[in-house]
């Protein structure tokens, strides 16, 4: 069996000290594990071996690939910034099976709907393993046990974090880039497919052993703004269309129109009222999901009510954003993707919607934390137990099926909210173990539900100032046994013992693992 | 042989928290359970366990049943199975699922009626979340919104709501069918704490009388005393020509309705926003009510998405002089709400006039004047009903007056 060697880890979660024939380090702690060493350094390059005009355009994807030196075993990453609109990863993959290659390792940003296509590659081997994230139907391939190695898991800072510190080395990075020079320069802004920026493609660039960047808009050097610099790029490949920007949207990057999380999003906003977070010059970051995007409206309106402004917000931008920054309610918006077009334009043109990396916004490894910076951020989960421990990864009913995002990394906010349904369909969200942890309860400050607040008893500041607000504060346990009275006591969920996938924490340790479904009967 | 095929529940794509059932009895085997449930890995013990206590409660021993869930509660699983069942058995036992605490409440007639929210009542998945949105009053409804075939399955499930459904405070109502089917609808309701029912196009006061009769004797049998109200909806000409003989043809109704979809059709006029072609109406039927000392409620705006057209709506129907509507949907009853209550200028003055008549009684002096208003008795009651609507509403505080001083 795989991951054989197990030990408990400081939140009492069986995690395997050995992950893809890597020993691991098991979760010590929130704030615990201190990094020694010097960050990854990759190869040295000299512009001797480079054209000396500039011009590094090669034909096609499959000629810069092998000139890459693609090979058996070798770590090939993308971006996820046309999240849904992704064409890329299919066609590296295509070319790669056409050649015969086997056991790479595909290090996204994150995967999508339209990445179910590669299970066929997982099945015949082409690819081993994805360090990254597994979403829809590559999550439920995972958890049913289908991929050869085992899946990692990582926050968007912790992807940045993981190639700063040599965890994983990038053989070769390919970057879809809406816009590029021939010098490799290039930009998410302009070009018929913009879809914002390029943040997340950004440690790729840096550390991969090679870089190419491609892209359907070329212009005449130097491409500016340039979000990736040419120095790091290797190879320059023009295509048709380098992605589907309409195909940013999707459902958990739009306002949610359904009248019970309106709800949600607006007790959340009116629980930061009473409690004081709401105030001139404060910050905010809101998640993606349907509701905790929807917070932006309530927070819009209550500013403006107020005469108020926020100072920043943090993106995942979208118009209601945009909007806030148009108004003047919102000094900033200090985005790390845009989730839909009037994101993109607003990037374009508004100086005051600032690019940002996982570097700047969530890298742990780092000589301090933004995300700490922040006031309050809104959350989704799938689950939270009495604990306030939270899942993002799998359901209820143990398959794997989200990415954990930049979720893990804006725990570290001044306030961390987590809006969830009490219960969905008939699965509760409150239980008395989460399936799979991916944040540690002593994080998660607030649980707002449909039909009550929790506040986690360390914060009993935020305790003191919600008593008489009218709010419905009852404690975790309540909301629980509220849940329960209304869906039935659930039954433990049955999972084989074969690990197929862990989730790592923002330093690199292992926090949780995710197990193989067990055959149903 | 009897192979007939009892089924009950809804599958479709977009059905959620609903399950759909065939039940087919056999002669020997038992009871046989092929479930395919969205929650299985949690809950499939618990839904077979459920299923069988279902069927030996009526007494079935042998049956094939398939049970296809898209994570149904208890209770709606409940009400499709004892659905199927009565298709293939004859029996008068029920299975009761567990009747909340939290629902036995009883309401006043004056209560507050601003806004009603309608659920379909064949639609499980918009009434779970429906009481979370403080409605003055939810009101599930067996007629219009159900199809015919689903009528009956409808009746178990709209009885196990009142059961097992958290109200959450909202006032229980009902809308019955018209004629013999709605009194048969009474049969299912009236033994579990509804507040109200609701009558579709009444047209005069002997169908209320063959209501109360009906009502009156499934709580004798029942063993129930709790107040069952009514609110008879008028719908067509002869209805609203009728709006006073309606109005005062028993003691426990306490507000009449109006349907304008259904009254425009009748009198061959179309809908408007504006709503000049059912000015006489909405003012008859008002004024029967006023006349009569109960409610006056309008009809459902039914453009959800159109909250600018709602807006103006209510305050349309509250300058007529109405005290409520129906909302078609959750997100129409915080604007409901919002543009009923007296709006700020409304509850100043109000807020100033209480105050200074008062003042006056204090002093002896019947007449007085804010400014260069006179002010009487009118007036006073006017402003006493928008103090009292804004404290109903949390809009003020119910001792505003000795913190005014």
């Amino acid at each position: 069996m795989k991951n054989d060697s197990r030990v408990k880890n400081a939140i009492g979660r069986i995690v395997p000290t050995v992950v893809n024939g890597k020993t691991v380090v098991p979760f010590k702690g929130v704030g615990k594990h201190r990094p020694t060493g010097n960050k990854y350094g990759p190869r040295i390059s000299t512009c001797i071996d480079f054209p000396e005009d500039g011009n590094k355009l090669i034909a096609s994807l499959k000629e810069a690939l092998i000139k890459a030196g693609l090979k058996d075993g070798a770590t090939i990453s993308t971006h996820h910034h046309f999240r849904n609109g992704d064409l890329m990863a299919l066609q590296v993959f295509d070319i790669a099976a056409e050649l015969g290659i086997e056991d790479l390792i595909w290090f996204p940003s994150a995967s999508f709907e339209c990445h179910a296509p590669l299970v066929k590659y997982l099945e015949d081997g082409t690819i081993n393993r994805i360090e990254g994230s597994m979403n829809g139907a590559l999550g439920r391939f995972t958890s049913d046990g289908g991929m050869k190695g085992t899946g990692v898991l990582r926050s968007h800072g912790g992807r940045y974090q993981a190639v700063q510190d040599g965890e994983i080395q990038i053989d070769i990075a390919v970057i879809a880039a809406p816009t590029a020079d021939f010098f490799g320069n290039a930009n998410g802004v302009d070009g018929p497919a913009a879809c914002g920026l390029l943040g997340f493609a950004l440690a790729d660039s840096q550390y991969a052993d090679k870089v190419i960047v491609v892209t359907d808009h070329l212009v005449p050097f130097p491409c500016v703004p340039w979000q990736i610099q040419g120095n790091y790029v290797d190879f320059v490949v023009e295509v048709e269309k380098v992605g589907l920007p309409e195909k940013i949207i999707s459902g958990t990057t739009e306002i949610t129109k359904s009248p019970d999380r309106l709800l949600l999003a607006e007790m959340t906003s009116n629980f930061c009222d009473h409690v004081g977070i709401v105030k001139d010059g404060f910050s905010f970051q809101a998640g993606a999901g349907g509701t905790a995007l929807s917070i932006g409206i309530y927070f819009a309106e209550m500013l403006e009510k107020k005469g108020m402004k926020a100072r920043f917000a943090r993106g995942g931008s979208n118009k209601y954003l945009v909007k806030m920054l148009n108004e003047g309610l919102v000094d900033y918006i200090l985005d790390g993707q845009t989730f839909d077009l009037d994101g993109v334009a607003s990037m374009r043109t508004n100086p005051n919607h600032k690019d940002t990396s996982p570097f700047t916004s969530y890298n742990y490894h780092g000589k301090g934390n933004f995300a700490q910076l922040v006031d309050v951020v809104i959350l989704g989960a799938t689950e939270v137990d009495v604990n306030f421990n939270a899942n993002v990864v799998t359901h209820s009913d143990g398959v794997l099926l989200h990415g954990i995002g930049g979720w893990q990394n804006c725990l570290f906010a001044k306030c961390t909210i987590l809006t969830v349904p009490l219960f969905r369909d008939r699965i509760p969200v409150i239980r008395d173990e989460v399936t799979t942890i991916c944040g540690p309860g002593e994080l998660i400050d607030v649980i707002v539900t449909e039909r009550g607040i929790a506040i986690n008893p360390l914060r009993q500041d935020l305790i003191d100032k919600a008593k008489n607000s009218g709010l419905p504060i009852k404690t975790i346990e309540e909301l629980k046994n509220e849940a329960e009275k209304i869906c039935g006591i659930p039954s433990k969920q049955k999972f084989d013992k074969e690990i197929v996938a862990v989730v790592k924490w923002v330093d690199g340790t292992i926090l949780d693992a995710v197990y193989k479904i067990a055959s149903t009967t | 042989m009897n192979t007939k095929i009892g089924t009950a529940g809804n599958k479709g794509e977009k059905d959620r928290s609903d399950c759909y059932l065939s039940l087919e009895l056999k002669t020997s085997g038992g009871i046989q359970i092929d479930l395919t449930s969205k929650v299985a890995a949690l809950y499939q013990d618990a839904i077979k366990d459920l299923c069988n206590s279902v069927l030996t409660h009526f007494g079935i021993e042998h049956a094939l049943l398939k049970v296809e869930d898209k994570g149904a509660l208890p209770f709606v699983m409940a009400a499709r199975l004892e659905a199927a069942v009565k298709q293939v058995i004859k029996t008068d036992l029920e299975f009761l699922p567990e009747m909340l605490t939290e629902n036995l409440y009883v309401t006043k007639k004056e209560k507050l009626r601003i806004s009603r929210l309608f659920l379909p009542g064949n639609t499980p998945s918009l009434m779970i979340n429906a009481g979370i949105h403080q409605p003055n009053a939810i009101i599930i409804d067996l007629e219009d919104a159900i199809a015919v075939h689903k009528k009956t399955e409808a009746r178990f499930l709209v009885r196990n709501a009142l059961r097992s459904l958290d109200f959450m405070g909202s006032e229980r109502m009902v809308r019955i069918n018209q004629g013999q089917m709605g009194l048969e609808d009474l049969d299912f309701v009236i033994p579990h704490n509804v507040n109200l029912i609701m009558l579709p196009k009444c047209e005069d006061a002997t169908y209320i009388h063959r209501v109360n009769e009906r009502i009156e004797a499934i709580q004798k049998r029942s063993n129930q005393s709790n107040p069952v109200w009514l609110m008879p909806i008028i719908e067509s000409a002869m209805g609203v020509m009728k709006a006073m003989e309606i109005a005062q043809s028993a003691e426990n109704i306490v507000a009449i309705t109006i349907g304008l979809e259904d009254y425009t059709a009748d009198i061959g006029a179309a809908r408007t926003n504006e709503g000049l072609e059912s000015f006489f109406a909405r003012s008859q039927v008002l004024n029967a009510c006023k006349a009569s000392g109960i409610q006056a409620i309008d009809s459902v705006f039914s453009d959800v998405g159109d909250i600018e057209g709602l807006i103006e709506n209510v305050k349309h129907s509250k300058s007529l002089g109405f005290d409520g509507m129906g909302c078609l949907h959750p997100r129409q009853i915080r604007v409901i709400h919002e543009h009923f209550a007296p709006n700020d200028t409304e509850l100043e003055w109000a807020i100033k006039v209480v105050t200074s008549f008062n003042d006056a009684n204090a002093k002896g002096e019947g007449v007085f004047s804010i400014g260069t208003k006179m002010i009487d008795a009118p007036v006073v009651k006017r402003a006493q009903r928008n103090i009292d609507l804004a404290i109903a509403m949390g809009r003020l505080s119910p001792d505003w007056n000795s913190t005014q001083q």
